[in-house]
């Protein structure tokens, strides 16, 4: 079966069950990245300061900009999952099983960054990153982690309570979910939109315009609650 | 069975499982320590909810409801599988168990990192004893220069300016950190490109140590040299040759991958080598705090070699003994 193109990847969890994964981008990734250096930026000028208590200051220093060089995305990526920037653009760090990331993977993931910076600005990482089916730039490679888009805030869904209308015989799986599919997210469609969609479905009855938009929403009522009282 | 009476039944059990989550999620001062029996019911609802999901998508309900349902999955797997850390505990483990006995698994390799960086250092150091034009082909003229005065026997101590105090002391310990720990991790970074990095920043490294030894020692400048550098030396050069072999590590799975893809052996010994880099690590620091308070202090020479020797003995006792027999892990 030749590969899809989609950013969706499942990983079968001991549960048995196939939870998708969301690989993000170089886009993302890149501005996730600007917004980190934004941040580093701040907590280096938050340290120079230091300077001024004599030695002891600048030794301080020294040492803080070190921690932040190697081990800023380190200690975010293993606490929360991800650092300010990758947290701000919706991405979070996990395993290619999609556990949380630990210790060891993080910090290969992040030693390494110094080879994806080569050339210049991430050259390297961004070649490996187009070039991998999984976005993923050498560090990734090496660690066996993915940067993931984390959330999928749903829009509250309902499906209107309209009288139900049986459906036809002959409705594969897919088309009575896209029914389902249809009635849930109708509220958020323009009306014109509405009917075209319900069109597609009704043609054959040569059912049209409202009336069309009102055949399917019965069809999905009857779908989600079957015949009114009716069990099972 | 119809969505909706579905959704209906199984309610109880996703709100029930959604508080839980709730708690999980919010800080860790937020969740309270009673809250530790409560929990207990989580994985049972965790594999509830996963049979749910699963038949929602075998039954072909709406996909609104399955997205739902797939949500609460994910954030009840990062939940349940995530790593539990005891950073002090693990620590303790680490140094004396697993990283000492992962360097022996690697011994090779950490040979020819010692190899990479101690060959061109001696090589270098008797070529630059010999003829004293060879330094200014690595180092340039102004920074020779620098070196000489820093450890004129004749001026000030070395590494400590003339009337360095405990202060100073500190400042220099920053930036041996900063310095040492981020060529130790370069040197690693660099496998990555076949090895090649690694090598280049060992032998590199192991040429400018030999010409500076070697041009001091010329200058008669040694008395100051050589007890400065031997107190740290044992720990630091043995960290820089093992980040080196960490790289070479990598390396080796990208031109030597034997039964494995190349991708498959390099995040096998990538996870072997950052063990490597993590002990080099913590073997840089404690270089740091030798060079930073005691290198440049005031003991007299015969003290400081004897420090130096006894530093030599005990890295090898450590790398070539610790966590023999410790249990199986």
């Amino acid at each position: 079966m030749p590969r899809q193109i989609d950013s969706i990847r499942f990983n079968e969890t001991p549960e048995g069950i196939d939870l998708e994964l969301r690989v993000a981008g170089p886009v993302p990734r890149a501005l996730a990245l600007f917004l980190d250096g934004l941040v580093r930026a701040g907590l280096y000028l938050v340290l120079i300061p230091l300077s001024a208590l004599a030695d002891t200051g600048v030794g301080l220093m020294l040492i803080g900009f070190f921690l932040l060089e190697w081990f800023y995305p380190v200690v975010f990526e293993v606490r929360a999952g991800a650092t300010p920037g990758k947290r701000a653009m919706g991405l979070v760090v996990v395993h290619d099983d999609g556990t949380p990331v630990g210790l060891p993977a993080s910090m290969i993931r992040n030693l390494l960054r110094v080879v994806d910076f080569l050339p210049v600005f991430y050259g390297v990482g961004l070649v490996s990153v187009l070039l991998d089916h999984d976005f993923r730039r050498l560090g990734d490679l090496a660690a066996g982690t993915l940067v993931l888009h984390a959330e999928r805030r749903a829009p509250p869904r309902t499906i209107a309570d309209t009288p139900p209308v049986q459906v036809p015989p002959g409705f594969a799986l897919e088309t009575q979910q896209a029914i389902l599919s249809y009635a849930e997210r109708g509220p958020r469609l323009s009306a014109a939109r509405r009917v075209e969609l319900a069109e597609v479905l009704t043609a054959d009855g040569g059912i049209r315009g409202e009336a069309a938009v009102r055949r399917v929403e019965g069809w999905a009522s009857w779908l989600a609650r079957g015949r009114g009282l009716e069990a099972s | 069975m119809r969505q909706e009476r579905f959704e209906a039944e199984q309610a109880p059990p996703w709100d029930e499982y959604q508080r839980l989550l709730a708690r999980l999620e919010g800080r860790p001062s937020a969740r309270g320590a009673p809250s530790g029996m409560d929990l207990g019911g989580f994985p049972r609802l965790y594999r509830q909810l996963c049979a749910d999901y699963a038949l929602a998508r075998g039954r072909g309900y709406s996909p609104g409801l399955i997205a739902d349902l797939h949500d609460l999955v994910r954030r009840g797997h990062r939940r349940l599988y995530q790593r539990r850390s005891r950073p002090f505990a693990s620590a303790l483990v680490f140094a004396t168990d697993t990283f000492p006995r992962t360097l022996r698994r690697h011994a090779r390799l950490f040979w020819m990192g010692l190899g990479l960086l101690f060959l061109p250092m001696i090589a270098m150091g008797l070529a630059v004893h010999a003829d004293p034009e060879i330094i200014y082909s690595l180092i340039d003229s102004a920074q020779v220069a620098e070196l000489e005065s820093q450890y004129d026997p004749a001026g000030r101590k070395p590494g400590r300016e003339t009337d360095r105090q405990a202060d100073t002391d500190f400042a220099m310990f920053g930036f041996y950190i900063m310095n040492n720990i981020g060529i130790g991790f370069r040197g690693f970074a660099g496998g990555l490109l076949f090895g090649l990095g690694s090598a280049l920043i060992l032998v590199f490294n192991g040429l400018s140590i030999g010409a500076v030894a070697g041009h001091l020692t010329r200058l008669d400048h040694g008395g100051t040299f050589w007890p400065f550098v031997s107190g740290h030396g044992p720990y630091e050069l043995t960290a820089i040759a093992i980040s080196g072999a960490a790289g070479l590590l990598l390396g080796q799975a990208l031109l030597a991958p034997g039964n494995r893809t190349r991708l498959a052996a390099l995040r096998l010994n990538a996870r072997d080598a950052v063990i490597l880099v993590g002990g080099a690590a913590g073997m840089l620091v404690l270089a740091a705090v030798v060079e930073a308070f005691w290198s440049a202090g005031p003991a007299p020479a015969a003290i400081k070699y004897g420090v130096g020797a006894v530093g030599w003995v005990l890295v090898a006792l450590y790398l070539g003994l610790a966590g023999r027999g410790a249990r199986g892990s």
